[in-house]
């Protein structure tokens, strides 16, 4: 079996304007997004792959789907 | 048959990046080609001037999520130097020639920099915009400067400012203004700002302008001129004056286009020199400008991140739609930013605002919801720490409601009015051509 790919960081990126600081994605991932203060959303953009299945439930728990996720590969050429 | 030129983005940043992705949603399956002055994939800008500058993420860990399959052809590290709107040719910094049939105008903004005459290319005097002055900035933070300088109290200084702090590093900041963030949010709640400061330990020197740096015999930064003759010591100087559009490789194209912005119709089409739209040429985000029905069809240029998301989208669209579906785009400007520990979120523009009243929470707390008033109207509502208010407030002033906001809540205190303390644009720091908000 081949995982390769999977090796490669997930990119992460949080709408800070539509995050409420409703907290559920702290709660999904509590390794990726982390409340400071009252309501200071800090999240990691890069995490490892393997939290990818934490990732995505944190990105269905945000009630105003705050949070965007690349789980796929990169693709296009760079010359 | 030759295969079509296709659809070009120049400016591979977050509205570049978002138009493309918008383009593919929407079905678009010709060439796709993204031209970037920057050698990196699309990164993200919001952290480099707050978890990237204390340390709490790598600046190449910015890099944005690519939501839609791109098929793209990236043509990153050679910026576009002109445009020849007969031949529909871009001509890029290496020497290619490239062709479109339509084309996005994504170049963004460029962090206004100090004059080498008066002390700009000394080593130790940075700007933060991209991803490499953000690490650069780092390593210098890293090495321990005695004394920092921060030129400028906008968004980007009062967040370099407060991670500096964090760090436990010397700071001044200096503005011309009486507090920080005074031009786009009023001294009233600058004011705040200035406390913050205080309170973190960092020195506030209001009513300050810098007129030269000196260096050492190495051609470091030693310290700072004022204009009142006085001085101030710094071996690290941060120069956060805001920013000018990226147009200068426009020029000689016949568009409206200048350091303010390059000018759209309400559909995002960029206008020639006569005023008239170019079916064939759309711009968005930070170096847009644009005219916004919610406040007189002023024209304007929003240097916030939500913008150049929605506008890339909106671009996106009407560059597929018949000429005769051009839809104008319809935005509420907005942007978020966090400082000492405080989440700040603003919607709507202050410009010309004249009063200001608290809703929510109070100045003293640091925990509040202001809205601003223009001529008896809502033009615009801050939160400190009380972001979950804001939606309510944000349809009030789309809808074009009343000021001060009525409330019947029978909890609310009763609501402090206030001047919300624009300084005179004249002592503005580095005033630019055409009204900008600031990010
Ligand atoms: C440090 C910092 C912190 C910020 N914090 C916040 C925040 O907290 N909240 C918020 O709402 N907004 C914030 N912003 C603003 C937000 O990042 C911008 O509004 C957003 O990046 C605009 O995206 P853009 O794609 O229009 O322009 P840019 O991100 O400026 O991208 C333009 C791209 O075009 C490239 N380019 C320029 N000229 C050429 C050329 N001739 N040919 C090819 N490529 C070219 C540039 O290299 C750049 O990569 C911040 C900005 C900075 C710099
Ligand atoms: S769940 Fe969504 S709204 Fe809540 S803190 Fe996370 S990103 Fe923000």
């Amino acid at each position: 079996m081949k995982i390769v790919a999977d090796a490669k960081p997930l990119r992460v990126v949080v709408d800070l304007n539509r995050c409420q600081g409703y907290a559920q994605c702290c709660y999904a991932a509590p390794d990726a997004f982390t409340l400071r203060g009252h309501e200071i959303l800090f999240y990691d953009p890069a995490p490892p792959a393997a939290r990818r299945g934490a990732i995505e439930r944190a990105v269905q728990a945000c009630p105003v789907r705050a949070i965007s996720l690349q789980a796929g590969a990169d693709d296009g050429e760079t010359p | 048959m030759p295969e079509p030129a296709g659809i070009v983005m120049v400016g591979a940043s977050l509205a570049g990046l978002r138009g493309a992705e918008a383009l593919r949603r929407s079905g678009y399956a010709g060439p796709l080609t993204l031209v970037g002055a920057e050698p990196h994939r699309p990164y993200d800008r919001p952290p480099l001037s707050k978890h990237v500058l204390v340390g709490d993420l790598d600046a190449d860990a910015t890099r944005l999520p690519e939501l839609a399959s791109l098929h793209a052809r990236w043509r990153l590290g050679s910026p576009a130097i002109a445009l020849d709107r007969t031949n529909r040719t871009l001509r890029l910094a290496d020497g290619t020639a490239l062709a479109y049939d339509k084309l996005l105008i994504a170049t963004g903004a460029e962090a206004r920099s100090w004059p080498a005459e008066t002390g700009g290319r000394l080593s130790g005097v940075f700007t933060l915009r991209g991803r490499d002055d953000a690490a650069a900035l780092r390593a210098a933070v890293q090495a321990r400067p005695r004394r920092v300088l921060i030129v400028g109290g906008g968004l980007i200084g009062c967040e370099t400012a407060s991670c500096l702090r964090d760090l436990g590093l010397a700071v001044t900041l200096v503005d011309p203004n009486p507090t920080p963030l005074a031009a786009s949010l009023g001294t009233f709640v600058g004011g705040v700002i200035a406390d913050c400061l205080r309170d973190a330990g960092a020195a506030f020197r209001p009513g300050t302008m810098v007129r030269a740096f000196e260096g050492d015999g190495s051609g470091r930064v030693v310290r700072a001129r004022l204009s009142d003759g006085g001085a101030i010591e710094a071996d690290l100087v941060i120069a956060a004056l805001g920013a000018t559009r990226a147009t200068g490789w426009l020029q000689g194209a016949g568009l409206m286009a200048d350091p303010g912005g390059v000018t759209c119709d309400a559909a995002c089409r960029v206008l020639d020199a006569e005023g008239a739209p170019c079916p064939d040429i759309y711009a968005a985000g930070d170096v847009a400008r644009w005219p916004i029905p919610l406040y007189g069809n002023r024209l304007v240029s929003v240097e916030h991140w939500g913008n150049a998301v929605e506008q890339a989208g909106h671009a996106a669209r009407n560059m597929l739609a018949r000429p005769d579906d051009q839809r104008p785009y319809q935005h509420v400007p907005a942007f978020w930013s966090s400082q000492f520990g405080i989440n700040i979120k603003l919607v709507g523009l202050t410009a010309g605002a004249d009063a200001l009243a608290v809703v929510q929470g109070s100045r003293a707390s640091r925990r509040f919801l202001a809205v601003y008033g223009r001529n008896g109207r809502s033009i615009a509502a801050l939160s400190f720490d009380q972001a979950r208010w804001l939606p309510a407030y944000a349809q009030a002033i789309t809808a074009g409601g009343a000021f001060p906001p009525i409330l019947d809540a029978t909890d609310q205190p009763r609501i402090e009015t206030a001047a919300p303390g624009f300084p005179p644009r004249a002592t503005a720091p580095a005033p630019s051509r055409s009204e900008t908000v600031h990010a």
